[in-house]
């Protein structure tokens, strides 16, 4: 039954056509939880796409000169101004846990339990302290440079404002993230994956497939961030 | 791999051939491709039937909450009624209080009753039963999807106990009004209606995404995309739709938040108010009117689609006849779900935007009348010749027919740009509206009820009651908003808290407390629909299995009213479309979907 006779389904369009609507199953040997969240995530992006779609209406439209990003988010170190060196080890950090995220997917099929867990660990760490420097960056810009979610001293108001709503709703969906990462670490280094120990609210058995689900999200996360980072400090 | 699958022994029954020259078709029954689900069973009172994980009492929750906020709605619209036909009467009406009802009857009737109610309740009921599923695929999260609308609906009633009461807004909650002194509610009723849409929204995301993996990968064996019931398709399609629409409500009601109570200014210009210029500067009120419309829009697909669905089924079962164009049907409707994301600004003619930019809204708006149009006609030639039973399900698929077209041809002066400004804001556009997604879905989910409801309790609704409800609500509707077509021409804007002595009064005068006498009628013969529910669950006469002879699985279960895991033993396996009425060649009248070829070797229908 793994293996589904594929060769005499129609070709091209038609062939689309009749998969798609094929018996059973849409998406072929797909469990529930992944098409679930591919699709949760569509809708998600439905989401920030609102959002920065309303941030290039409202920059394209305020009166006001919006502020030139390399200069608000610099950093001086050592008395040497670095622009954009705080979001670049931010965006280095995120993007290296989505690798070791997708290592963890790997090593859970392989059913390497340890090494599995030690990933997750390792993602939900890089994740943690992502949002660690972004509570940085925050503070800097709050207390430091005085811009606020309703003004700033830079410029158009809508900057602030769409700052840190775009980036606290990213931030969000990070420690979202990273709770589960914590819990899933715990989960296997408990073996609960290879057990099939029931969870603790769904009362259902899980197996290591839930991991590369959580990594979905995870990678979501993360390609979202590059888009964020595109609009915000690059424009 | 395979010890998982306990069901998957492909059998190949084979062809009686005795019965003469015809050979029928071998049964084929392909192999499981999904195990076994494995359910939850509740131990306790609160488990089975308050904190429930079966999604026929979670739909039945949703349906009864979604009823019980209806009815504070239909409350609202008598106030605002009574203070149109009879200002001087009813003291206690003052203008806050109106535009606080308009708002919140418009908000509740759209979202929390005609979306809930449809995708929520008959959804949760309907999906696992008809696509031969044991339960959703997600039980636990469907639960708590319900006890989430269950919070927004709570935060939104208690709005009407905060000071300043509810907002007034008007459902469409366009700013920098909503948000600004001298708005009813600006102060926290705003903030409530914000902060419980998008619990909505989160709510029914994880509803949504059940019931859309529900539909796509676990259905039973034989059931195929294009053997649903277009039930089935029609709350799959709207399903999709909400989760890809409510995101941009979300962010609206996000950023509006912000503008309130951080004082932000997403949605907000440099204004004076009060004397007072106030902190904001350079946001754009346009911005929220996308935003909204954007997710507005489906909206009325949302609640149209699911009722295009179920009244498909209502008319074929009714009518003895397979549906017209079954594959049209389910093409008109993806084709709508996905045009309706490309209108949303011919809410805006008047907005201020650039008239070639109406002009391209316009263009697709009119399109959408091509695929609406083809099953208006699919209806009707479903009927053509059908062995129509007079029942109360079909008398109000008839009254959807003739509502919906009506609704659906004010919309396309609507939609055109010229003919649309001079209409803008009156009661015409009310009347339309009204039409075409509150009375056409109301006139389904009555039909709707009176179809499935021996299915949910085992018994009937009293047909007497039920034939006095129909014709009261049916000539009530048009006795209402009939008028208010003729007031829109006229000039009479909508609105309004009073007319007081205009020029429109004088030809339309009377009218208004006709409508307001027709609206009180019709809304007193809704408690004695809900009594009529409450007595026959009751004390209603005893349904016999499957009263309608339907072929779709729901009826088709081992028990009447269906037992946790919906299908005892083994689930169905599909041969056939739910439509095979009066096949020819075979003695039975109709062919349930899971009576396989052989057992009807000489029924000649198509191969579906």
């Amino acid at each position: 039954m793994s293996e589904l006779d594929i060769s005499r389904l129609p070709k091209g369009g038609k062939g689309f056509a009749h998969d798609f609507a094929a018996d059973q199953t849409t998406f072929k040997g797909v469990p529930w939880g992944k098409a679930m969240m591919w699709i949760f995530l569509l809708s998600d992006t439905f989401i920030f796409s609102c959002f920065l779609i309303s941030l290039m209406t409202a920059r394209s439209s305020t009166i006001a000169e919006w502020p030139y990003p390399s200069e608000v988010f610099g950093l001086t170190i050592f008395g040497v101004e670095v622009p954009l060196l705080l979001i670049a080890i931010m965006t280095f950090v995120l993007i290296t846990s989505s690798g070791t995220m997708a290592l963890a997917v790997k090593y859970g099929y392989e059913r390497n339990r340890k090494m599995c867990a030690w990933l997750i660990l390792a993602t939900a760490i890089g994740g943690l302290t992502f949002v660690g420097m972004q509570a940085f960056e925050w503070s800097k810009l709050i207390f430091h440079d005085g811009i606020r979610p309703w003004s700033n001293p830079f410029g158009a108001a809508q900057f602030g404002s769409f700052f840190f709503m775009i980036t606290g709703f990213h931030g969000t969906h990070v420690s979202i993230g990273v709770i589960f990462l914590f819990i899933f670490a715990r989960k296997t280094f408990r073996g609960d994956f290879d057990t099939g120990r029931r969870g603790h609210f769904t009362s259902m058995k899980s197996d290591y497939k839930a991991i590369e689900i959580l990594g979905l999200y995870w990678h979501f996360v993360d390609l979202v961030w590059v888009f964020i980072f595109a609009f915000f400090y690059l424009w | 791999m395979d010890n998982e699958y306990n069901n998957n022994k492909i059998e190949t029954k084979a062809a009686d051939s005795s019965s003469g020259s015809y050979v029928p078709p071998a049964d084929n029954i392909p192999a499981s491709e999904i195990p076994e689900q494995e359910l939850y069973h509740a131990k306790s009172f609160w488990t089975r039937w308050v904190f429930c994980q079966d999604a026929k009492v979670i739909g039945v929750q949703y349906a009864l909450t979604a009823t019980a906020v209806g009815l504070i709605g239909l409350v609202l619209s008598w106030g605002m009624r009574l203070q149109l036909g009879f200002p001087e009467t009813f003291s206690f009406l003052g203008p806050a209080t109106y535009y606080q009802s308009v708002t919140m009857h418009g908000m509740i009737m759209v979202v929390y009753l005609l979306t809930a109610l449809f995708l929520g309740g008959f959804g949760n009921y309907l999906i696992p039963l008809m696509v031969g599923a044991r339960d959703m695929v997600f039980p636990y999260l469907n639960m708590v999807s319900f006890w989430m609308f269950l919070v927004a609906v709570l935060v939104l009633i208690s709005s009407f106990f905060v000071p300043g009461g509810p907002t007034g807004a008007g459902w469409t909650l366009y700013p920098p009004q909503a948000i600004l002194p001298g708005t009813p509610g600006s102060e926290m009723g705003i903030v409530l209606m914000l902060v419980s849409l998008s619990l909505f929204v989160i709510g029914f995301t994880m509803g949504g995404l059940n019931y859309v993996i529900t539909i796509l990968q676990a259905r039973t064996r034989g059931m195929t995309l294009m053997r649903m019931p277009l039930t089935i398709w029609g709350i799959f399609t709207a399903t999709v739709l909400a989760l890809l629409a409510f995101p941009a409500l979300f962010v609206a009601c996000i950023m509006m938040t912000l503008d309130n109570l951080l004082g932000t200014s997403f949605f907000m210009p440099e204004i004076f108010t009060m004397g007072e210029q106030l902190g904001t500067t350079g946001g754009s009120p346009i911005l929220f009117q996308h935003l909204f419309w954007f997710f507005g829009h489906p909206e009325v697909y949302i609640v149209a689609l699911p009722a295009f669905g179920i009244v498909s089924d209502l008319i074929s079962v009714h009518a003895r006849k397979n549906i017209f164009g079954y594959r049209m049907m389910v093409w008109a409707i993806v084709i709508i779900g996905a045009l309706s994301f490309v209108v949303w600004a011919h809410h805006m003619y008047v907005s201020g935007m650039n008239p070639y930019f109406g002009f391209f809204f316009a263009t697709t708006t009119l399109i959408i009348a091509v695929p609406t149009a083809i099953k208006v006609y699919n209806w009707v030639l479903t009927l053509w010749r059908g062995n129509i039973h007079l029942t109360i399900p079909m008398l109000f698929s008839l009254g959807f027919i003739v509502t919906f077209v009506n609704g659906g041809i004010t919309g396309l002066f609507l939609g055109n740009v010229i003919i649309d400004i001079p209409l803008s804001d009156t009661y015409f556009v009310v009347a339309h509206f009204h039409m075409v997604m509150g009375i056409a879905p109301l006139m389904v989910i009555f039909g709707a009820i009176y179809h499935w409801f021996p299915l949910i309790s085992g018994r009937h609704l009293n047909q007497t009651l039920g034939k006095i409800h129909f014709w009261i609500s049916f000539i009530g509707a048009y006795a209402i908003y009939f008028p208010m077509h003729y007031l829109g021409f006229i000039g009479v804007p909508r609105r309004y808290y009073e007319m007081y002595d205009s020029p429109y009064m004088t030809t339309g005068v009377g009218l208004n407390q006709f409508i307001t006498v027709a609206a009180l009628i019709v809304g007193f013969t809704q408690i004695l629909f809900l009594y009529n529910i409450i007595h026959s669950a009751f004390y209603g006469e005893k349904s016999e299995k499957n009263p309608w002879k339907a072929n779709s699985l729901e009826w088709h279960t081992p028990e009447m009213p269906p037992a946790h895991g919906n299908f005892g033993k083994d689930l169905p396996v599909v041969y056939r479309w739910p439509y095979d009425f009066s096949v020819p060649g075979i003695d039975r009248e109709y062919i349930p979907q899971h009576v396989a070829p052989s057992e009807v070797p000489t029924a000649k229908v198509e191969k579906t």
